[in-house]
């Protein structure tokens, strides 16, 4: 029971760390750079693809779980996946692996962002 | 006035602008980037435990993770605590995924004044437009390099 709890915390640890690790590096070029958040979250799915496609972003996610998931790599990681496993199959779904991999986020991100906009109005930012 | 002047009067006036703007806080915005991102990821792997726990696994599990962090993204957003968040975390609230819902129904809230076709529907995708645009294309490349090789 004892060694259950310490590895479930030493996951959330993991996650922590790589986590707040990724975010780190997207503030540490936001500080010196001017890039925007839009390029921002682009560059870094881009990083997830290409650090997946070379092998070295499973490791990463093997190790920290919802630490290198739930950052936006972690969207390009499920696509390069998706694309790898249908590379598998067959040169459709070669194609079309990466998109069917990450159609639950865009899915997501599309019905409730319309949810949310029937629900709420816009409000002046406060300062 | 000839263009070479402009320029000097642009210049001097973003040098202006530079002394007179409040230094960068490295540290600080470093600090809080690091925490609520890392934050982020610990409310996620509490959902993958949860999920886990309810006996989903592999694609399912990942996805429907995702899909959870996704609607508290949109759901803060058009409650409008994102935004307080993101004021003091930067980099830690636009990384996780909860940033990429939070690009996508801001400017659907924003623009639904413009009306629901060319305000709210087209402009949701002005940030996640570029997101998937590139996603989907670089998938493809990789697709088709692990297919003919």
């Amino acid at each position: 029971m004892g060694q259950e709890i310490l590895i479930i915390a030493l996951a959330y640890l993991k996650a922590f760390a790589v986590g707040g690790g990724i975010c780190l590096i997207a503030q540490f070029i936001i500080n010196f750079t001017d890039l925007t958040a839009g390029k921002i979250l682009v560059y870094f799915m881009l990083a997830g693809v290409v650090l997946t496609a070379i092998g070295l972003y499973q490791p990463l996610v093997d190790f920290a779980g919802a630490g290198a998931t739930v950052p936006i790599s972690g969207f390009g990681y499920l696509l390069a996946n998706g694309a790898m496993r249908g590379a598998e199959k067959g040169l459709f779904y070669a194609v079309t692996g990466a998109l069917s991999a990450a159609s639950a986020g865009v899915t997501a991100a599309v019905v409730f962002a319309f949810i949310m906009s029937l629900i709420f109005k816009s409000r002046t930012k406060r300062s | 006035m000839t263009g070479k002047t402009t320029e000097n009067f642009n210049s001097n006036y973003l040098n202006y602008i530079k002394s007179q703007d409040p230094p960068t806080q490295h540290f600080k915005n470093c600090l809080s980037a690091f925490g609520v991102g890392g934050l982020i990821c610990c409310i996620g792997q509490f959902i993958r435990f949860m999920l886990e726990y309810i006996g989903l696994s592999g694609d399912e599990l990942a996805g429907t993770t995702s899909v959870v962090l996704i609607f508290l993204g949109c759901l803060l957003t058009g409650l409008g605590v994102y935004d307080r968040i993101g004021r003091y975390a930067g980099a830690g609230s636009i990384v996780p995924i909860t940033g990429f819902a939070n690009s996508v129904t801001s400017p659907a809230i924003e623009f639904k004044t413009e009306g629901w076709i060319y305000g709210m529907a087209a402009k949701m995708f002005t940030v996640a437009g570029a997101i998937v645009v590139f996603g989907v294309f670089s998938g493809v490349i990789v697709g088709l390099i692990y297919y003919f090789i």
